[in-house]
Order: structure tokens, then sequence, then C-alpha cells
């Protein structure tokens, strides 16, 4: 088969990708329920075409850049774009110009074979987990739209796109986590409804902070295309003297905010674990391998614009979130509790990850890709079992379901030692890289960096805390006694379309980073499919990164991600002097799986000595840590300190502007026609008395002089006949005299 | 005989009937005083015309007095005698309505 | 260059008006037909205009239709008022939303039961006014159109409304009878500074900076403003009644929650837009130079509404309040995109009028449905109703997220293009408004998700069990409007492609007048 990416043809290929999904929606939404199967099979069958499509684009890009060469390809270079706001030719230079176009690098054909497979998969897995649900077509018809906006987001060549889809993502996974708010039969239907609302204000915080930061580099640089911010970011940073200038920080932290909200960073993690309110599909697909890792991919993005300040911050937001999501994950019983507090610690690991730059960029995006893989497969393999346990989803009540459910468990095993960075399975091989470059960046220029010492430390700490929990969920759920017999004897294993989902995404878990049997390269020294996707390696005469002996590159550039771009030169410690930059990249190699190893392998045994052997018991352990204890459990009183401060005040706020609207402005309208009518009545008394007081006195004066003048008028006629002929001698007289 | 012999005779005949219309109390005796000063005017017209013009004006217009007086006398006359059924009395000093 | 187009689409409705007081009162059947060909003949119109007959892109007027109306032999007296009409790409897409509205608005009254006869003589009536202000290029018959079209919105609202409906009518009718005041007095003075009142042409003389009432009054001063200034504030308070800007939009909640539905309909869809509309056709560009002085003052008072107004809505318990609010929050949009002066916020601006047309009608309708069923607006008196009514859910949901602006829906193309116009405003402080306003976007999803919280999502109350889904009629009102909401959010340029040439002309002739002005 042909694998050199042609623009001419495969864009369309790639257009077909969303497309296919979007027609599949349109027919789910008005004719669903009227489908054979509720349709089911029309969108499972369309997801699957889709999946083809981008595992196939995904080798093409695999393939160029195991050739050595770059993968970067835009429509818009060959002229094959989406006019948004005009479609009448304006000339390319006019800034009201819009035109969407589709980027296709070695990150978005990574991310976007991930989107296709996890979201086929979750299509099968769904077929049989939500099987008799009320509102089965519906359900179908929003986990389609929702693929429809990720994989829009992962193909946007411009940022206002990826807004777009990104708030596309944000309504779909309101009206799923709400899919039981409308289900008179759920128990949890009022949490539900709460739940939705929470996950879409909450992220809408943070998505307004993009906004408003897409707003600032877009007054800066006019554009919103990717390529043409990064090269305007280039130019200005050069322009400023090496230097990002200030509004780039605020613009960088603002975009940033958007990560926080979409990717559950603290503090607006909050709405992750109530969304855990919404199906487990659902779950496994936006809140643990799509939509959550957008803010990562937006990281990705938009890593150029970033100053180093913006990344410190990023790290330290990284950091504080994947410990303080590990500590309560600890803590949790739910068995969907514990995966989500394990979702936001992840993605605490890919957010601090890209924050300590370039390879831990790379890190970063490519821990979003296996996590992906094997946090979707966990999420399925618990709804599996809450599938099998007929809703039941504490943990204290399961035990023992090895036996019971196997296949679940094998999956379930599989990916724990994925997330847990045991070696040989896929999380090893990106959370490695995370840890090494916290402590290259903490070495960095031959000083101790307080932000990577923060992060290597909090990092490992996390990551031991990572495997400890997630073994827990292993030992709790599938091993010792079974704690409620009602619930065990009832377990079964769920049905195949379910099985084989868990089954094929547990695979991916195992060899989504890296095929180590293929070139027998155990801890991944030689690079992974990710790295050649998006980083060059160079040893100095052009060949096969993954061909090259010892660690990963001689001089490591990730200029494939942004090419022509001269990032490292821009805002990451890569730009060392190279002898320095080796030196920090053996010594991280080193240190980094030295500690990685140690921690995950810590965490594990204890998990075995508390929760498989039973050598303490954990309540004791819980008991003496008292107050921390409930603190922690109580998921340090977050959601209790929002309530009471930030949507007390909004509450307030509202109450106040509605008080003032209806006493104040309108009073002052209603005063104003009160003063009116007074004045009214006002001038009715004038009216009355002083304006007819003057007619009424003018016909007084009237009738005074009629009264006098008719003391002449005695009705007589001869009386007036004599005055007529007295007053003609009279006339006569005057006539005669003058 | 001359003009003013007519005028003179018309002159004293209309103050004669001015008297009358005046003075006198009962309202037949106004009419006639009436009647004298329409007579008076007629002499006058009669003559001048007699003497001034070489029409028949004046003559024409004596004519016409004398039918108006005709009929004024009597309309006054039923005026007259529906007052009394009024008021039971001609005097038109009792008679004041118009005052009203 | 005559066209008569213009004069069928105003005229026909008040045929239809004719004809219906023609009709014997019991014949209510007879009476609908006859609203309903007189609101769809404009509308076909209408659509033939658009999509036909108007030349995408050209700034200029088009399908004029001039002759004198009010003249006189004696110069001194000559008043010179003609009957101009004509349309551009501002006005347009207003003038096509009105016919459909008002189409939709007759099925919409179905329900109504009580002297039918009247009631959609004065509806035919009220498209006459409308679809007249937005036509008219002549400032005598704009301010004839206007008065027109305020009488039978009283009596719609003060005899179909609900409880309170007395007092809310003579609070529409007094509030905005005050603007018309205003508007009269500068008209006026206009017409004697100007010798005109043809729109196009004081618009050229102000263009010139030759618009300075120094015939009216010595040096062009009264009481130490300027006589721009004066018609600047007596316009922008007529038509910022009508927006409504705060604080003149008291009369808004209550007139909408008093009138019945599809007046409440026509009155956020349409009766809003006029102020937006004759702000950018009638006020600005007659005094540029006072609205140079005065832009940031607008901008504030755009601003204060979308937060303020989403803050009031927040607060609401009254469902039919709560949208109404919304409309005086997504309205600040239009004052703060115009004060701008970009091509970006002028487009938005313009282009929100129309979405907010479409989104907050839509909303009023979903109000509408469930006051017809349960009696009642009070928000925390439903709960669950998604259970018995799901598709009813689903439109409201779409037309929810439409009002607060999610990408893929129209609303979100306005607001984002006018906060990006915003933004890009010469003046630096619009950016620190923008930072401000969007804390409107926030609240904006507050109340309207929790709203459907309340409503439709979580226990079902058992009141409200056996509600019949919406009906035929009811998603008949609601399909073009929801249609229009996808349909643009996603092809935009359907509406920008033709307003563009109009709005880029407008603007960049303020741009220049503001600097022959300031020298």
């Amino acid at each position: 088969m042909d694998l050199t990416f042609n623009p001419e043809t495969d864009f369309k290929w790639l257009l077909a990708v969303p497309l296919i999904p979007l027609c599949g929606y349109v027919i789910q939404i008005f004719f669903g329920r009227f489908l054979p199967r509720k349709g089911d099979w029309l969108l499972t069958t369309g997801m699957a075409v889709t999946m083809a499509i981008t595992v196939w684009m995904a080798f093409k890009a695999i393939a160029a850049t195991q050739g050595g060469e770059g993968f970067f390809h835009e429509s818009l270079d060959s002229d094959f774009g989406f006019r948004w706001l005009y479609a009448t030719e304006k000339g390319a230079t006019d800034p009201l110009n819009v035109t969407a176009g589709i980027l296709y690098d070695g990150l978005g054909a990574a991310m976007l074979a991930v989107v296709g497979i996890v979201s086929f998969f979750v299509h099968l897995f769904s077929t049989g987990y939500m099987h008799g649900d009320r509102r089965y077509h519906i359900f179908f018809a929003n986990i389609s739209l929702f693929t429809v906006a990720m994989l829009g987001l992962v193909l946007s060549d411009n940022i206002l796109f990826l807004f777009v889809f990104w708030e596309i993502m944000g309504l779909m996974s309101y009206l799923l986590i709400g899919h039981f708010s409308h289900d008179p039969n759920s128990h949890r239907i009022k949490q539900a409804a709460a739940a939705c609302k929470k996950a879409f204000l909450t992220t809408r915080v943070g998505d307004t902070c993009l906004l408003v930061g897409i707003m600032i580099f877009y007054y800066h640089f006019q554009t919103f295309r990717f390529t043409e911010l990064w090269e305007a970011a280039q130019t200005t940073v050069a322009a400023n003297g090496g230097e990002y200038p200030a509004w780039m920080t605020a613009a960088g932290l603002l975009v940033f905010g958007g990560t926080v909200g979409k990717s559950a960073q603290f503090p607006l993690h909050i709405w992750l674990p109530d969304a855990m309110e919404g199906p487990t599909p659902v779950s496994a697909m936006i809140h643990a391998a799509t939509m959550v890792a957008a803010g990562v991919f937006l990281l990705g993005r938009t890593y150029p614009l970033m100053s180093p300040t913006v990344l410190n911050v990023v790290t330290c937001f990284g950091t504080v979130t994947a410990l303080f999501a590990a500590t309560i994950g600890m803590t949790v019983f739910d068995i969907k509790g514990v995966l989500a507090y394990s979702t936001i610690s992840q993605l605490g690991f890919m957010v601090a990850g890209i924050g300590t730059g370039g390879l831990g960029l790379i890190a970063g995006l490519f821990h979003m890709v296996t996590h992906a893989f094997f946090k979707s497969c966990l999420f399925l393999s618990a709804g599996s079992v809450i599938h099998g346990c007929h809703h039941e989803q504490d943990m204290r009540k399961m035990g023992g379901l090895r036996k019971k459910m196997p296949l679940t468990f094998l999956a379930m095993l599989i990916c724990t030692l994925a997330i847990a960075g045991v070696p040989l399975f896929a999380g090893f091989y990106s959370k490695d890289k995370i840890i090494q470059s916290a402590f290259m960046k903490m070495t960095h220029g031959g000083l101790l960096d307080g932000v990577g010492l923060f992060a290597y430390a909090g990092l490992l700490i996390a990551a031991a805390m990572t495997a400890f929990y997630m073994f827990r969920l292993i030992f709790m759920t599938f091993f010792g006694e079974a704690r409620d017999h009602h619930v065990h004897d009832h377990a079964h294993e769920s049905p195949a379309p379910m099985v084989v989902s868990l089954l094929v995404l547990a695979t991916l878990g195992m060899f989504g980073g890296k095929m180590w049997l293929r070139d027998f390269d155990l801890m991944g020294a030689k690079g992974t499919w990710f790295e050649g996707l998006t980083s060059e390696i160079d040893d100095g005469h052009h060949g096969h990164g993954s061909e090259h002996e010892g660690s990963v590159g001689e001089a490591f550039s990730i200029d494939r991600m942004y090419p022509g771009i001269a990032i490292t030169e821009m805002n990451t410690y890569v730009g060392d002097s190279a002898e320095h930059f080796q030196e920090s990249l053996h010594a991280g190699h080193t240190w980094a799986m030295r500690g990685s190893l140690a921690v995950a392998l810590g965490g594990i045994l204890l998990a075995v000595f508390i929760y498989l052997l039973k050598k303490a018991d954990p309540a004791k352990i819980a008991a003496a840590f008292g107050e921390m204890y409930t603190t922690v459990a109580n998921k340090y009183y977050v959601d209790e300190f929002v309530n009471a401060t930030v949507i007390k005040l909004q509450m307030v706020l509202a109450r106040t502007f509605k008080w003032i609207d209806e006493n104040i402005v309108d009073g002052v309208v209603n005063g104003t026609g009160k003063i009116n009518r007074a004045f009214g009545f006002m001038w009715a008394w004038f009216d009355s008395t002083v304006v007819d007081g003057v007619v009424n006195g003018v016909g007084a004066v009237t009738n005074m002089t009629g009264s006098l003048v008719r003391l002449f008028q005695t009705g007589r006629i001869q009386q007036y006949a004599s005055l007529a002929f007295g007053g003609l001698l009279l006339l006569f007289a005057w006539l005669f005299l003058a | 005989m001359g003009l003013e012999a007519y005028v003179v005779v018309a002159t004293i005949l209309f103050g004669l009937g001015i008297a009358c219309l005046i003075t006198r109390r009962n309202v037949i005796y106004v009419l006639m005083g009436i009647e004298m000063i329409l007579n008076s005017a007629n002499i006058n017209f009669v003559a001048f015309n007699r003497f001034n013009g070489d029409g028949m004006d004046g003559r024409m217009f004596a004519i016409f007095v004398i039918i108006l007086a005709a009929a004024e006398a009597a309309v006054a006359l039923g005026i007259v005698l529906n007052v009394f059924q009024l008021f039971g009395t001609v005097k038109p000093s009792d008679v004041d309505l118009l005052r009203e | 260059m005559d066209h008569t187009l213009l004069n069928w689409i105003i005229f026909i409705p008040m045929m239809g008006m004719a004809a219906i007081l023609l009709c014997p009162k019991r014949s209510v059947g007879l009476i609908k037909v006859i609203s309903l060909v007189a609101t769809f003949i404009p509308l076909v119109l209408a659509t033939w205009l658009y999509f036909v007959g108007f030349e995408v892109g050209s700034p200029a007027y088009q399908f004029q239709f001039m002759r004198p109306w009010i003249y006189s032999s004696s110069e001194a007296m000559n008043m010179k008022v003609n009957y101009h009409v004509g349309v551009d790409g501002i006005s347009l897409p207003l003038v096509w939303l009105t016919t459909l509205l008002l189409f939709i608005g007759v099925p919409a009254s179905f329900g109504i039961k009580k002297g039918e006869k009247a009631y959609y003589a004065l509806l035919l009536l009220l498209e006459v006014g409308i679809i007249g202000v937005f036509v008219s290029l002549d400032y005598f018959l704009f301010y004839v159109f206007w008065e027109i079209m305020l009488l039978p919105m009283y009596f719609l609202i003060g005899i179909w409304g609900g409880p309170r409906r007395e007092y809310a009518a003579i609070k529409f009718f007094l509030y905005t009878l005050a603007g018309s005041v205003l508007m009269l007095v500068a008209v006026i003075a206009l017409r004697l500074e100007t010798g005109t009142f043809s729109i196009p042409a004081m618009t050229e003389i102000a263009m010139r900076g030759d618009l300075l009432g120094t015939k009216l009054f010595a040096g062009g001063m009264l009481l130490g403003m300027k006589f721009t200034t004066w018609v600047f504030w007596f316009l922008f308070v007529a038509f910022a009644i009508k927006i409504p800007v705060f604080p003149f939009h008291t009369w808004l909640p209550d007139a909408h929650v008093q009138a019945p539905t599809p007046i409440s309909v026509i009155l956020a869809g349409i009766l809003l837009k006029l102020g937006g509309y004759g702000l950018m056709r009638a006020c600005f560009p007659i005094v540029p130079g006072a609205f140079d002085d005065f832009a940031f003052t607008l901008g504030v008072l755009g601003v204060i509404s979308i937060v303020y107004g989403a803050y009031v809505a927040l607060g609401q318990t009254d469902f039919k309040r709560m949208v109404a609010y919304s409309s005086v929050s997504h309205m600040g949009y239009v004052l703060l995109g115009v004060a701008a002066l970009t091509e970006w916020g002028a487009n938005g601006a313009a282009l929100q009028m129309f979405n907010h047309g479409t989104s907050s009608a839509a909303m009023f309708l979903v109000v509408g449905v469930i006051y017809d069923r349960a009696h009642h607006r009070d928000l925390n008196g439903f709960g669950g109703l998604s259970q018995p009514m799901p598709v009813y859910w689903g439109l409201t949901t779409l037309a929810f997220f439409a009002a607060l602006g999610l990408p893929g829906l129209a609303g979100f193309v306005s607001e984002a293009v006018t906060l990006i116009g915003a933004y890009n405003a010469g003046d630096p402080r619009f950016r620190v408004l923008v930072l401000i306003s969007v804390i409107g976007i926030v609240i904006t999803a507050a109340f309207l998700l929790w709203a459907i919280q309340r409503v439709f999502l979580g226990t079902l109350n058992e009141k409200y069990k056996d509600y019949p889904d919406i009906n035929a009629r009811e998603i008949f009102c609601q399909a073009p409007l929801l249609f229009l909401c996808v349909a643009l959010g996603i092809l935009p340029f359907y509406l920008l492609d033709w307003m563009e040439g109009s709005v880029e002309h407008w603007v960049s002739s303020m741009s220049q007048a503001i600097q022959i002005i300031n020298g």
C-alpha cells in the first residue's frame, strides 16, 4: 500500500473523518428511534470507517517520519479550505477573512487516530452497556456528535475553529453527563442534573479565558491560523530582544486558562469527579481519553506562544494537580471516582510535562496519547464491572470478581500496570519522559531550578501514589473475599462487544507506547513512534532516530511540530549549550528511570502489603492521619469553598442587581411616573382654581355689567319709543347744530 | 299752495301721532298713533313726488305704506286681542315681558 | 429607477388589515387565513429580494422608491417630505427577519381566543410600521412609521396581555413615546439646520463636517453644549430606550411578561432591533463627531447592559422575566460592537441583531409553550419536564444554547465577532470593557443552564406528568428559528456577505467623517 501523503486526495479523506459521524448524527437524531436496534449499528459502522481512515492516515504520517522527514501538511496550502465569515473573495490580507482548513501533522495524526480508535470502541462497548436504556438512540446520537467535535478540533488549523469544536464538545459533555437526568428510573437523577450544569459552567469559566486569550493574540497578530501565529510570535519575540513581551505572557496564561477548565486542572477540576454521573462509556471517552485531553492538545498547538513564565506556571499547576488529585484518589471508594481523580492526576502529569518544555512537551503529548488508551480501557473495564454488578459502584461491596470476570480483570490489570508506569507498558514510555524532563529542568543551567525541583519531586510522589491507588482498586475489586454476596453472586462477565472493546484497548495499553517486541527496546531508549512523529533527533548524520544507538538523540529538537519556527531558541532550556544538554539528557534519563521505577514499585508493594496481604488495616492508617485524612477524603473541601465563595458571590450579586433593578432603576421610572402624576394633580388644581377662576371672573364681570344695564330695560314699549324719539331729536339737533 | 303747506300738515300729524304713541295708556290709541305717523309719512311721499319728481315713485311708496299699515293694523289688533286674553289688560305699561 | 417591491412588502399587510376589518367578527377562520396570506406574501417577496433581487456586497441603497409627499408651493412653508424607501445590507436582513417573525407570529397566535378580528388587524398594522421603519430613507417617514408601530403594540399588550397588562402597556407606551418626542425634537432641529428630511442627504452633510447648528443657534452652541451633542443625545436616548440599554430597560421585562407570547416574540425579535438599527442608520452617521466624543460612554453602557442584564436574569424566578433580561444582556453587545467602530465590531453588532432576533424569539416561544400548559411561569414550580416532553426539551436546549453563544450556533458568531471587534477598537480602554463583558458570557450560561435544570431535569413534578409534548403547530413556529440558529452558526456568510458591503462603508465613512471633524 502506498503510504505517501497526497494532499490532493488525502485532505478529502480527512474531511470525511468528521463528516461521516456528522451524517450519522443527523440521521440518528431525526430517524434513530425508527431504525432497527434504534440505529446503533449505523453509527458504529460509521465510526468503524472513520477509525479506519484515521489509522490509515496515521500510518502515512508514521511512514513519512520513519523516512527521516518531517510530516506537516496544511490544506490551505493546496487551497482546500472553508471560508467561514465570508464566502466572497476579499483577498487574503483581509483580516475578516477567516478561512478554516485542515492541519495534519504528526501530533494531529496521532491524536486523530487515538480519537478514532477510542470512539469506535466506546461506540461498540455502548451497544452492550447501554442496552435497554430509555434514550438509547439519543445517547448514540450524542456520542457521535461529540466525536465529530473532537475530530474537528484535532483537524483545525486555526485557534478559532479549535475553540468552536472545543465548546461543542462542552455541550455534548453537558448532554451526556446529564443523560440520566431524564431517566425516572435512575436514583441519581438530581445529581446528574446538577453535575452536567456544573461541568458546563466550570469549563465555561476556562473557555471564556481562552476566548479572551484568543482575542488578545488576534489583536496583536491579526490571525487565528496556528502557523501564522507561531511565525508572528517568533517575529515578535525576536523584535523584543529574545524576550516574550508581557502581553504575551498574559494572553498565554489566559489560553492556559482554557486548559485548566477543560483538562480539569486545579482549581477548576471540580467538575470532573461529578461528571462521573454520566454513563460509563461517556466517562471513558469524554472524561478520560478525548475531551479532557483537548486542553493538553491545545497547549501543544499553542506552545510557541507561551513565554517561559507561562510555562513555569503551567508546570506548577500541573504538578499541584497531579499531587493533589493523587492524594484524593487514595481515599475514594467509588470505583469511577478513583478513576476520575486518577484522570485529573494524569492530566496534571501531562500539563506539568508540557510546562517543562522541549522533551517534556513531547512526553506530555505522548502521555496524552497513551493515557487515552489505558484510561479509556480502565473506565470501560470499570463500566464492565459496574454492569456485571448491576450498577454497584462502591468498591467496598465488590471483591473476588477475578474469577467471575476474567477478561475484564485481564484488561484492567494491563492498564493498571500501564498507568502505574511499569516498564513494557504504554504509560511507562511517556510518564518516564515527563519525569526526565522535570529533572532536566531542575538541573538546567547548572543551577537548581525551583520549579523543576518541585515538578520532579511532586511528580515522583504523585507517580508513587498512582501506583498505590490503582492497585488498591485492583485488589479491592478483583481480589480477596466477596464482601457483598448479593453483588458477587449476580456478577457476570459482560457481553462480547464490551469484552472485545476492552481487550483491544488493553492491547493498545500494552503496545500503544512502543512495540518493544519489534526491536526489543524494552526501555524505549531508541525512541518511540510518537517521538518520531513530533521531534527530530539529529545525530550528526541524517539517519533514523530509532536506529541510533544510545539514548534519545544527540541534539533533540521539536521542529517537526513547528516547522520553520526556531522554537528551541524561544522558550526552552533545550537551547542550552549542546554539551550541557547532552549531560542533562543522560543524567535525566538515568535519574528519571531510577526514580520512576522505584516509586512505581514502591506504590505497588504498598498496595500489595495493605490490600492484598492485609498486613495493615486501612481504616487504622486513615485514623492515624486524623484530620489530614478527613480533609483529603473530603476533596480538600474545594467544592465547599467554591460554593461558599464564588457561587455564593454570584448569587449575592444576582440578587443585589435584581433588587437594584426593581427598586432603584425601575424605582426611578416609577418615581418619574409618580412625580408626573403629582404634577398632574397640581396642574389640575391650578386649572380648576386659577385658570378656571379667570374664566369665571370674566363671566362675573359681564354679569354685573348686564345687571347694571338692564335697569334701562323696562319692557315698556312706549318708553322705548320715547327714548328712540328723544334720540332722534338729539341726532337732529346735533346734525343741525354742528 | 306750495310744498311747505304739505310739509307743515305732515309734521303736525307726525307730532300728534308721536304724542298719541307715547302718552296714551290704551294700546288701541297707541296703534292709532302709529297710523297717524305712517300717514304723515304718506303725505310727505305724495307731496315730494308732486313737486320734485316726474315719475310715480312717491305715490307708489304711499300705496305700499297704506297696504302695510292695513296689514299691520290687522296683525296688531290680533296681538292685542291675545294680549288681552293673556294679561286681562291692554295697557302697554302693564305688559313688560320684554324686560325678562 | 423606481422599484415598487418595497411598497408591496410594506403595504400588503395593510391591505390584509383592511380585508380583516371588512370581515364579519365571527368568521375567525377567514381572518386567520387572511392574516397568514398577508404575512406570507411579504415573506416570499422579501426572500426573493434577499436571494435574487439584491446585489450582494454593494454598499448602496437598493430598490429605492421616491415620490414627493408633503410639498407646498410656498417656499417658506415647504416641508419637502418625500416618501423615500430603500434597503441596504444593514436593513435587508432585518426586513427579512421581520417578515419571517410576523409570519410565525400568526400561527403562534392561534391560541388567542378573544377579539381575534382586532388582534390580527393590529398585528398586520404592526408589520407595516416595523418594515416601514427599516426601509425609510426619509426622516419624517421614519418617524411616522415609528409611531405607527407604537400604537398597535400598545393595544396588543394592553388588551391581550397578562394580569398587569395595563401597567405594562402604559409603561411601554410612555417610555417609547418619551423617546419619540426626543427624536421628534432632534428631527425638527435637523430639518431646520440641513433643509432636508432625507437621511442620506443629512448623512452626507454631516459626513462633510458641515452639520454645525450655526443656522439655529449662534455659534452652534446651546447652553454650552454643541448642537450635534444635543442631537446626538436626543436621538441616542430615543433609540437606547428601544434597544434597551441600561438604565432605560425597565419597560422591557414588564412588557414582555405581560404581553401574549407571539407579541413577546415580535417584541424581542424585531422591535428591539429597531433601536440598534436606528443608531446605525439615523443617529451615529448624522452626528459622527458627537459619536466619537461619547463612544467610550456608549461602550460602557453596552457592557453594563451585558453584565448587569445577565446578573439580573440570574436572580429571576419568573421564566419569562429571565428571558427578557437575557435580551437586555444580549443587546448590550450591539451597542458595544457599534461603539467600537471597527469592521468586526459593526459586523458583529449587525449580526447580533439578527441572531438575537432568532434565538430570543425561539426562547419566548419556548416559554409560551409551557405557559400555555401550566399557566404559570415560576422556574421553581416545574421539574423533570424532559420526561413527558422530550422533543420540547430538545428544542429548548437548542434555543438556550444558541442564546448562550455556543460555537456552532449563530449566537457565538455574533458575540465573538463583536468582542473581537471591540477589542480591536482604536480606543484602548475598550479592551478593559471586553474583559469585563466576558463575565456576561459565563453568567448567561449560568442562568440558562440553571433554568434548564430547574424546569426540565431531575425529578418529575407529578402535577405535570401527563402533559402532552410540543405539538405540530408549536414546532412549526420554532423550527425556522432554530434552523436559522444552526445554519447561521455554521454558514454565517449567508448574512455577512450581504451586510459586509454596507457595514464596511458605514465604518469607513464614519471614521473618515470623524477625522474630518476632528481636523
